[in-house]
């Protein structure tokens, strides 16, 4: 019980506490016990569900890869110019020498390969051929001199000291950063102490590259390496593999040598990133448009079969007496109680070019025998199977707002003098159109992403861009170009889903109730 | 006004019969006759097949046996849409999806009336409600009244000669419905509309109607006025439901034309009128309205025979009291007495003497 001292405003509980108070810790505490209840789906859902979907966008336009494993060409890169038509300087292909012969170490040189592959096929091999070439480049030679100009450039513990200068180190930039990326391998990779290794042969070419460029370090021996024969580091790459000396390939590098791409998804679309800009692919390669456009359209179709098909069923089961609906809602829910692969095999058996529907109509005479009709591995085989695997969606919710129409509207009609049909078309349809609606988006939203079904009976025409997106994740394991598509289909379902609220009202969705 | 045959039974049902399930009658034997113009209710306990004789005659159901006949044509082959019978429904049974404007305007769109001819009428009926700046609204955004009014006005726009009324007011609290009540009554009398009306509500049903059908176990128990209804109950059903009622069960001792006397199975002798017993020795239930028992003995005819009765129970209820007796063995025998300025009041425990005359009881079937 609350009591009320005279005179004060303010409501008080009979602790004396102020009630408004009071109220809210009590709101709070239910407030807290609610989401307790809710927590473990709510953590499901934030773990399996958006905190995936989250990575996915992420991986369509990630493409940290490139600039990771090759920090040092991107940067050099930047002062060529595609337009030349020409194989970029040799100061390129020095910097591309470093950053290769650490990412062998590392591994990561097939993984990069396999990146740019999607952009311009053929480079993958190119990184793998090399990459088992480029530990025995002529560069052993500058580490050769040096060792021999001097014995204290043989000597790790010397290379450490100097490598600890800050003098030698601010006069040699090249070799410092080869160096520490040396070490740092050495340290990761092999676990060894670099103070007890000898350094890598990128290091000693850094340093000749240093000395060249007319960087001298005090700390050091001098010696004249400009006496030195060189060795022309393009020359070796091209030795390797020549597809190096294609300028082409240095421009597909230079182009995704971001941190962030819009590749995958210009090619979703079809599309490729080009030095000079976005370009339409060639003919041949075009193919997730007409994908997307047939995944819109079958499923557009298969949601207008189910309507047309689920309807009349619903309205009998919403209708008739209860025992008999209950029967038939058992016949409704029949294909739930068995798997999905098995009732698609079955269609496979039933619409083949010598299956059973196939021979009733020969029997009966409708169709020549060696003009049997083509009902699966194409579009009619995908509309009729997702059809029927998907009609229990597109009954149930209207069956659920159809049996809250009340009867006495019909009659109310009826008695007003409408037909049956008049009273049908006016009165009952109008209010059991929010089931359609309900139906609609289900059946849709499920027949736009779905895949076993269209793989199974689609052939090559009738499958949808889910299968395009699967073979990504894996086969082609190019998955920022399979997360591009699935956003891009996540995005075209929820701006459908945006235009049907606009055209219909999502207000007008009802699931029954 | 020269009454044509059709119009004296311009409603008729013959020898009706109903089964829903080909082994129990809902109704069984259904004989009703209505003239042109009357307001008619059907009135009975819940159960009583009143909903499934206006289903009948509307065409959502079929008789199992018999004839209904309209305007002297047997309509048992008439589909309902041709019938031209206006109906309000128990949930008044607007479409939600139409605006109030729409939803009258349907039954003449249907019969194919001009739109100008449409909205006039619409107009007018929605007038005629008293509901005329609600033709925009949708029929949840009017309260429980408002709707019932429409579906009024709907059933009434296409000016059909019959309207059928399923409880229609049984939704709405007790001011709403005694204010709906009256005008349901007048706008079917200014009209002309012949109406069958159906309610378990008896106050209704006495205040509403030209003629009272009581229905109970499929069949009219009492078709009558209302005065006629209350005042002279053919039965004891009708009796009991119509009305506060006494009852006090026993045999018939004398019989004479419209008297008889009733020895009471306490054992005490009492006057009646003899409505429903045929021969002495009968059994029988006499029933007297608490209102007709007298307690001043004075008002009484010398040679009445009179009860002893003890008060149980006084209560005050301003115009009148209620007093509950214990006599000829019940304790709910109950009077009431007007509030007036000589009246006694009685006490609880005190003895006193009642008596009645002998018109006002009423010797019924056991
Ligand atoms: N469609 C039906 N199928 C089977 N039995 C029915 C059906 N409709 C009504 N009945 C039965 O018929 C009997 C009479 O029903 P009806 O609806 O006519 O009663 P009512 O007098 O209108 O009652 P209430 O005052 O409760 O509306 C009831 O016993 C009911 O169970
Ligand atoms: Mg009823």
């Amino acid at each position: 019980m609350t009591d009320q001292t005279s005179g004060a405003d303010l409501l008080t509980t009979a602790d004396g506490k102020s009630l408004k108070s009071s109220l809210n810790r009590a709101l709070r505490r239910q407030k807290i016990r609610a989401l307790m209840l809710i927590a473990p789906l709510l953590l499901f859902i934030l773990i399996s569900f958006i905190a995936p979907i989250f990575d996915m966008l992420l991986r369509s336009v990630e493409n940290q890869i490139v600039p990771d494993t090759i920090p040092r060409t991107i940067e050099a890169l930047e002062e060529w110019d595609a337009d030349t038509g020409e194989a970029p300087s040799e100061e390129v292909f020095a910097a591309f020498y470093t950053d290769l012969a650490i990412a062998e170490e590392y591994k990561t040189h097939t993984r990069l390969g396999s990146r740019l592959n999607y952009e311009k096929t053929g480079i993958s091999s190119m990184f793998r051929s090399t990459g088992r070439r480029v530990g025995r480049f002529d560069t052993d030679a500058y580490t050769d001199g040096f060792t021999d100009a001097d014995a204290a450039f043989a000597d790790p513990a010397q290379w450490a000291a100097w490598m600890a200068d800050d003098a030698v180190r601010a006069s040699l930039p090249l070799t410092t950063d080869a160096y520490d990326a040396w070490a740092l391998l050495t340290v990761e990779e092999n676990n060894d102490i670099p103070a007890e290794e000898d350094p890598a042969d990128f290091v000693y070419t850094a340093l000749y590259r240093d000395l060249m460029n007319g960087n001298t370090a005090a700390a050091m021996p001098a010696v004249d390496v400009s006496a030195w024969e060189p060795v022309v580091i393009s020359e070796q790459f091209i030795d390797a593999n020549d597809g190096w000396a294609d300028p082409e390939v240095w421009a597909t590098i230079k182009t995704y040598g971001g941190t962030y791409t819009s590749g995958y998804f210009l090619n979703s679309v079809d599309l490729q990133l080009t030095p000079d800009g976005v370009e339409t692919r060639p003919e041949d390669e075009r193919i997730y448009i007409t994908l997307f456009i047939r995944t819109i359209v079958l499923s557009i179709l298969i949601t207008g079969s189910c309507i047309l098909l689920g309807y009349p069923i619903a309205y009998l089961l919403a209708n008739l007496p209860l025992r008999s609906a209950n029967v038939l809602m058992i016949l409704v829910l029949l294909p739930f109680w068995t798997s999905l692969l098995v009732r698609t095999s079955a269609w496979k058996v039933l619409l083949q070019n010598q299956g059973v529907i196939n021979d009733i109509l020969v029997w009966i005479g409708i169709v020549a025998d060696d003009n049997r009709l083509e009902l699966i591995n194409n579009a009619t085989g995908t509309i009729i199977a997702m059809t029927h695997i998907l009609l229990p969606f597109m009954i149930l919710p209207l069956y659920s707002v159809m049996k809250t129409i009340n009867p006495s509207y019909v009659r109310a009609a009826k008695s007003m003098g409408a037909t049956d049909w008049t009273a049908f078309w006016r009165v009952y349809f109008p209010n059991s159109i929010p089931g359609i609606g309900a139906g609609s988006i289900l059946v849709f939203i499920l027949a736009i992403g779905y895949y076993i079904t269209p793989e199974l009976v689609g052939g090559t025409k009738g499958v949808f861009i889910s299968n395009r997106i699967a073979y990504h994740i894996s086969s082609s394991l190019n998955w920022g170009l399979a997360a591009a598509l699935g956003s891009i289909l996540l995005v075209l379902v929820l701006a459908l889903y945006w235009l049907y609220d606009r055209l219909v009202g999502i207000d007008n969705v009802k699931l029954g109730g | 006004m020269a009454a044509s045959a059709t119009d004296k039974a311009f409603v008729e049902f013959e020898r009706v019969q109903k089964s829903y399930d080909g082994e129990t009658l809902v109704v069984k034997d259904l004989n009703l006759t209505m003239p042109k113009g009357e307001f008619l209710t059907m009135l009975g306990p819940s159960g009583s097949g009143k909903t499934t004789c206006l289903m009948m005659l509307a065409g959502f159901e079929t008789a199992t046996h018999g004839d209904i006949r309209i305007g002297g044509t047997s309509i048992n082959n008439i589909p309902p849409h041709k019938r031209g019978i206006g109906m309000v429904f128990q949930n008044y049974a607007l479409f939600p999806h139409m605006t109030v404007a729409e939803n009258l305007a349907f039954p003449l769109e249907v019969r194919k009336i001009g739109k100008s001819e449409r909205e006039e009428k619409v107009k007018r009926a929605l007038d005629m409600v008293q509901m005329g700046q609600f033709g925009g609204r949708r029929p949840a955004q009017l309260s429980g009244g408002q709707q019932q009014r429409i579906a009024l006005a709907r059933a009434l726009v296409f000016q059909p000669e019959l309207v059928l009324m399923d409880e229609p007011l049984g939704a709405l609290d007790k001011q709403l419905r005694e204010h709906m009540q009256f005008e349901i009554t007048r706008l079917a009398h200014e009209l002309g509309i012949t109406t069958v009306y159906v309610t378990h509500d008896q106050t209704e049903a006495l205040t509403m109607s030209d003629r009272v059908a009581v229905f109970n176990d499929g069949r009219i128990q009492q078709l009558a006025p209302p005065d006629k209804l209350y005042e002279a109950p053919e039965n004891s059903f009708v009796a009991q439901f119509i009305g506060e009622n006494n009852t006090l069960t026993g045999k018939v001792e004398t019989l004479s034309g419209e008297r008889c006397t009733v020895r009471l199975d306490s054992g005490e002798l009492i006057d009646a009128r003899a409505v429903n017993v045929s021969a002495v020795g009968d059994r029988t239930k006499v029933s007297i309205r608490p209102e007709r028992v007298e307690i001043n003995k004075d008002r009484l005819s010398p040679d009445a025979h009179t009860l002893k009765a003890e008060v149980l129970e006084f209560i005050y209820m301003g115009d009148i009291f209620r007093t509950r007796l214990r006599v000829a063995g019940t304790d709910e025998f109950v009077i009431k007495t007007r509030n007036a300025p000589d009246q006694v009041r009685l006490e609880r425990g005190q003895q006193i003497e009642i008596g009645w005359l002998a018109e006002d009881c009423h010797a019924l079937d056991a």
